[in-house]
């Protein structure tokens, strides 16, 4: 499958500040590819390159086969930004702002209006329309936004902190907005985010960034393998099991430690598919098994620990 | 070029500076006071106040009068002196003040325009709008130019009637206006309008909010007001020539700002200053 976005040794510099140092990543048609990093770590500037709005100090980029620095137009064609800030025209309505980048983004005169209502009727906000958006809440602004990135039905969909400075609720909704993006209409979508447990919750992959660099890339659970090769499972017993089966159970192929006492024990393997014979050899033993626990790592261990890693 | 993206970026300023009161205040007092209270003053004065205080007043005049080239002076011939008072404060002394507005509104719309974008923080989301630069310029630019020559040549057209109107007694036959408003107008009038929205993009960039621009840009108006001290000195009269010249030498300044706000007008440069 051919990448949207290739991204190979990109380079930008803003005097002696290197906001994106070398990054590399593709991504694929249909991903949700996050940019998980602090604040100053480059995601913004990262979207502002790919969209033709900066041009990079070194590398290259490809966003559908175009070169963002030298044809921007045309990629920005095939692109919806939400920004960070929603930047909507406080003074004008809902229906006005769309309008107004239904027409940037050149859809047809006799199409527009159709086009305009049928997102604000799919972002909740039909009663509304007519409105000043000074008189919106931040929740409503944000999902105008993100309707206002989705116009032009874009192949390919940047989000920058989508929910940021939202209440939970309007966190939660502008999330399962997304996440109905990705599942029923195969959105690409690039998500630039600090928010840990969102990227979590929406990305298939995530490039760890700090200070402009890609810490580490990959899915939750290449990211777990690669950081943390063994898997600890945690056992909880119905009653304390035979004194031997501890003992045996270290004989065991792929099993590396074995730690607890009476009712608990914490099992080292060497992967997930090494738990069920563990179950299999204690069921075996006679032990009887009330809880057999593989601990996750989730994106938060995982961030930390990459983040620790950098200092 | 997209004509539909440029026309729409003019049409959404200007639904948002119509909304903007702190800009459109002074925008449209200074209009009526030129177009409709100043004229009357001085077309009615001469009919209500003694005749020998317009002589006294005529006697400052005539100093005035010698000043003034052989081709102007010709339409002072066989005129009563109300009438010689009236045509010379309505049709030269307030002239150079009507060059004033195709300034003020393009810097008000302007400074909107283009730093009031930028104030407001919604600049981000057009510059990732599949527009180019240059398009995005013309409609700032068409936003600010269109309305400050439309709102002048209305003022013009107020002024002509109410001259007429408040004159007619005096002269009875309509008379103005007078040959060099025709090129201030139609030539000098665009001219200025486009000085007042270039030298705003320029000054755009430096500045941080909509009234700084507004303040800086509407320092123009000082060129305006040297033609003024120009007339009333006797140095420099508004005929047809001089406002042919005038023009041409503001168009030319036009293009020269023209060429440098289009040559720093980028996406990098205003993101920058995001």
């Amino acid at each position: 499958m051919t990448a949207i976005v290739e991204v190979n040794g990109l380079e930008r510099v803003f005097g002696a500040n290197r906001a994106v140092d070398g990054m590399t990543f593709h991504v694929q048609p249909g991903e949700v590819f996050g940019l998980l990093g602090p604040n100053g770590a480059g995601k913004t500037t990262t979207v502002r390159l790919l969209n033709g709005i900066l041009p990079p100090s070194g590398g290259s980029a490809r966003v559908f086969g175009l070169d963002p620095a030298s044809d921007g137009q045309r990629v920005r064609q095939q692109t919806g930004v939400l920004t960070e800030t929603p930047a909507l025209y406080e003074r004008l309505s809902a229906y006005e702002n769309l309008a107004f980048f239904a027409t940037l983004t050149g859809i047809p005169e006799a199409a527009l209006n159709g086009r305009v209502l049928e997102m604000l009727a799919f972002f909740g906000l039909e009663d509304r329309a007519k409105d000043k958006v000074e008189t919106y809440s931040k929740g409503m602004k944000q999902r105008l936004a993100l309707a206002r990135a989705l116009i032009h039905k874009p192949p390919l969909l940047f989000l920058d902190e989508p929910t940021s400075g939202l209440d939970p609720e309007a966190a939660q909704h502008v999330n399962a907005l997304i996440a109905d993006l990705s599942h029923q209409n195969g959105q690409t979508i690039l998500l630039a985010t600090h928010n840990l447990l969102e990227a979590q919750r929406l990305c298939d992959r995530v490039a760890v960034m700090n200070k402009g660099r890609i810490l580490a890339m990959g899915s939750l659970k290449e990211l777990s393998r690669k950081l943390w090769p063994v898997t600890w499972v945690d056992i909880t017993f119905w009653q304390v099991p035979a004194e031997n089966a501890t003992g045996s159970l270290k004989t065991l192929r792929g099993v590396k430690q074995v730690t607890g006492q009476s009712v608990a024990w914490q099992v080292q393997v060497e992967g997930e598919e090494v738990i069920p014979q563990v179950v299999q050899h204690l069921a075996a033993q006679g032990a009887s098994i009330l809880k057999v626990n593989p601990r996750d790592y989730t994106l938060e261990d995982i961030y930390f620990a990459l983040q620790a890693g950098e200092k | 070029m997209n004509w539909r993206s440029i026309w729409a970026i003019a049409q959404k300023d200007l639904k948002e500076v119509r909304q903007n009161k702190a800009a459109w205040g002074p925008a449209i007092i200074v209009p009526l006071i030129f177009a409709i209270l100043m004229p009357i003053l001085f077309t009615v004065l001469p009919q209500v106040i003694p005749v020998e205080d317009v002589e006294r007043e005529l006697g400052d005049m005539d100093v005035m009068l010698e000043a003034m080239p052989p081709a102007l002076l010709a339409l002072f011939d066989g005129l009563g002196l109300e009438q010689m008072f009236v045509l010379y404060m309505a049709g030269f002394m307030l002239a150079p003040l009507f060059l004033i507005m195709p300034l003020m509104f393009s810097t008000v719309v302007g400074s909107d325009s283009f730093v009031g974008e930028r104030e407001r923080k919604t600049m981000e989301a057009l510059l990732y709008a599949p527009i180019s630069d240059l398009e995005l310029f013309l409609g700032k630019v068409l936003a600010a130019v269109i309305p400050a020559i439309g709102l002048s040549w209305i003022t013009y057209l107020v002024y002509i009637i109410v001259v007429n109107v408040a004159s007619y007694p005096l002269f009875g036959r309509i008379w103005f206006p007078l040959a060099p408003w025709w090129p201030m107008m139609f030539w000098l009038t665009p001219a200025l309008a486009v000085l007042g929205i270039s030298a705003t993009v320029l000054i755009s960039s430096r500045v941080k909010t909509f009234m700084e621009a507004y303040q800086m840009s509407a320092s123009l108006v000082v060129l305006v007001l040297a033609l003024v001290v120009g007339q009333v000195t006797g140095v420099l009269f508004l005929g047809v020539g001089t406002v042919l010249l005038i023009g041409s030498l503001v168009w030319l300044v036009d293009a020269l700002l023209i060429y440098l706000s289009v040559s720093r007008f980028n996406r990098t440069s205003l993101i920058a200053n995001l």
